[in-house]
């Protein structure tokens, strides 16, 4: 479980967050939503410490995030995993190398048993036959299901997502989605995932956080979304003709 | 104004020097990138540091024959100048510039991209120093593969300088070796060693700080690496005078 106290960033005079305080619950997935510039990628950097917050709380299990040593955020950082927009793998390494990654910095095992575990990793999200390729031969699909394998090799208790499905196709997506959703089903992960994609909300939002303006103006199930009242969240989810319908018929 | 901000970069440097020297997560991990880093920037230079050094070596002594030798000058002139220049200035200070250029550039565009396309990040995320994983196996294995290409250097200049005398009959291959041995100081290969040492911290480190800094997209990257050369150029220079000063 990630809570959030008060969580607030500010760039010289531009305050980027202002307040936020959440909860997100582990074997769910998290999502957070929001207009460009509404402040969900800071957000999403402050909770994993890529930016220091201005003021506020990050507590990861009860773990002050923000207080922490540098030795104990090293150690807690272990215990994340994070698939980023373009997938960051490294270009130099083979798909299965990217997987390993983790294993060889961080396990005490024996090479065959991270091998193993790499490969089950890449079994898990479909891509056995692409072990010996490189991240520049093959699709962005394929790379984003190779970030999740890299991702959940440590078994992470909390799994980060930034923009999981941005410049993939519906049916990839769609893959993506469930594959995320499924792993923190079957691993209990906290999951936050921050997204664009109004499919991504429908199908897997069990916990949905709405930003705008750097506040948190919503938050509830996708179920809930349907009967929402916020004008703003109803303006920015159901902004195109499809989700317009779509509410309508559900009403 | 431009002194602060000359200022803020030094610090800037400091601070990631201080990060890249903390004892690595995982030695394996770290000789398998040391050992890769000698191959890629050192290994990978040697064709083009033999070439260089056979032509200038070639050159160096045409010229001294053509241009200073005469009647009130010893024979064996040629060989010795060329000796001297190469061991002195060419193979250190003059390489380690041109590889500046080649191995400089190739450090900072190579960080300046995992920079932009993330990389960086997510070994941050996965709780690795990335400045020391990163940084620290290619300073090493410069130090390490910078001296041996000064060494190759000299070599290679000393047999462009006895091609003149074998293959452009220039100069007798005999004037030529007495040149080369005349009054042999072995301290002048030390201080090419040692000036080389220094040349290749210069090289990788700012390359490096180039590299990490870098935000934005190819542009920086670009900008970055173009930098990281000419400042790399810059402070090679600068204190090439200082070290032949205090060497010497």
């Amino acid at each position: 479980m990630i809570e959030l106290f008060e969580l607030r960033k500010s760039f010289e005079d531009k305050k980027v967050l202002k307040g936020i305080s959440t909860t997100f619950e582990s074997g769910k997935t998290n999502l957070i939503i929001g207009q460009s510039g509404s402040g969900k990628t800071v957000l999403m950097k402050c909770i994993v410490g890529l930016f220091e917050p201005t003021s506020g709380k990050v507590l990861y299990d009860g773990r002050d995030f923000v207080r922490m040593t540098k030795k104990e955020r090293m150690a807690l950082r272990r215990e994340m995993g994070m698939i980023f927009q373009n997938a960051a793998l490294f270009d130099s390494l083979s798909v299965l190398e990217n997987v390993m990654f983790p294993l060889d910095m961080f396990s005490e095992e024996s090479y065959a048993f991270r091998r193993k575990r790499a490969q089950f990793c890449l079994d898990r999200v479909n891509l056995t036959d692409a072990a010996h390729k490189y991240p520049g031969e093959i699709s962005g699909g394929m790379q984003k299901r190779v970030a999740i394998a890299r991702a959940i090799a440590l078994q992470p208790k909390y799994l980060f997502c930034d923009e999981p499905n941005s410049g993939l196709d519906p049916k990839t997506s769609l893959v993506i989605d469930d594959l995320i959703h499924s792993i923190t089903l079957d691993f209990k992960t906290t999951t936050i995932i921050n997204t664009h994609d109004m499919n991504s909300v429908m199908g897997i939002g069990d916990n949905i956080l709405y930003l705008y303006e750097g506040r948190r103006e919503w938050e509830g199930s996708k179920d809930e979304v349907m009967g929402a009242e916020n004008e703003r969240l109803n303006s920015f989810i159901f902004a195109s003709d499809l989700f317009r319908k779509v509410k309508e018929n559900a009403i | 104004m431009l002194l602060t901000s000359y200022l803020h970069a030094f610090g800037e440097y400091l601070v990631l020097m201080a990060r890249t020297f903390s004892r690595p997560e995982r030695f394996r991990m770290f000789w398998k990138q040391y050992v890769k880093e000698m191959a890629q920037l050192g290994v990978d230079s040697i064709g083009i540091v033999l070439l260089i050094s056979f032509f200038i070596g070639a050159v160096i002594c045409i010229q001294i024959k053509l241009n200073i030798e005469s009647a009130w000058m010893p024979k064996w002139v040629s060989g010795y100048v060329t000796r001297e220049i190469m061991l002195l200035e060419f193979s250190s200070s003059i390489m380690c510039l041109i590889l500046a250029g080649k191995v400089g550039s190739n450090i900072a565009s190579e960080i300046g991209t995992m920079r932009v396309t993330q990389q960086i990040d997510a070994l941050e995320i996965m709780g690795i120093n990335s400045a020391s994983y990163l940084i620290l196996p290619k300073l090493i294995g410069m130090l390490t593969m910078i001296p041996l290409l000064v060494v190759f250097s000299t070599t290679s200049g000393i047999i462009g300088a006895y091609a003149t005398a074998y293959i452009g009959h220039i100069l007798t291959p005999a004037h030529l070796t007495e040149g080369i041995q005349y009054d042999f100081n072995q301290w002048y290969f030390w201080m090419g060693v040692v000036k080389s040492v220094f040349f290749a911290f210069i090289i990788s480190s700012v390359s490096a700080y180039y590299g990490y800094r870098v935000k934005g997209g190819s542009v920086e990257v670009g900008k970055a690496s173009t930098d990281a050369v000419v400042t790399s150029s810059m402070l090679i220079l600068f204190s090439d005078l200082f070290l032949t000063q205090l060497l010497s």
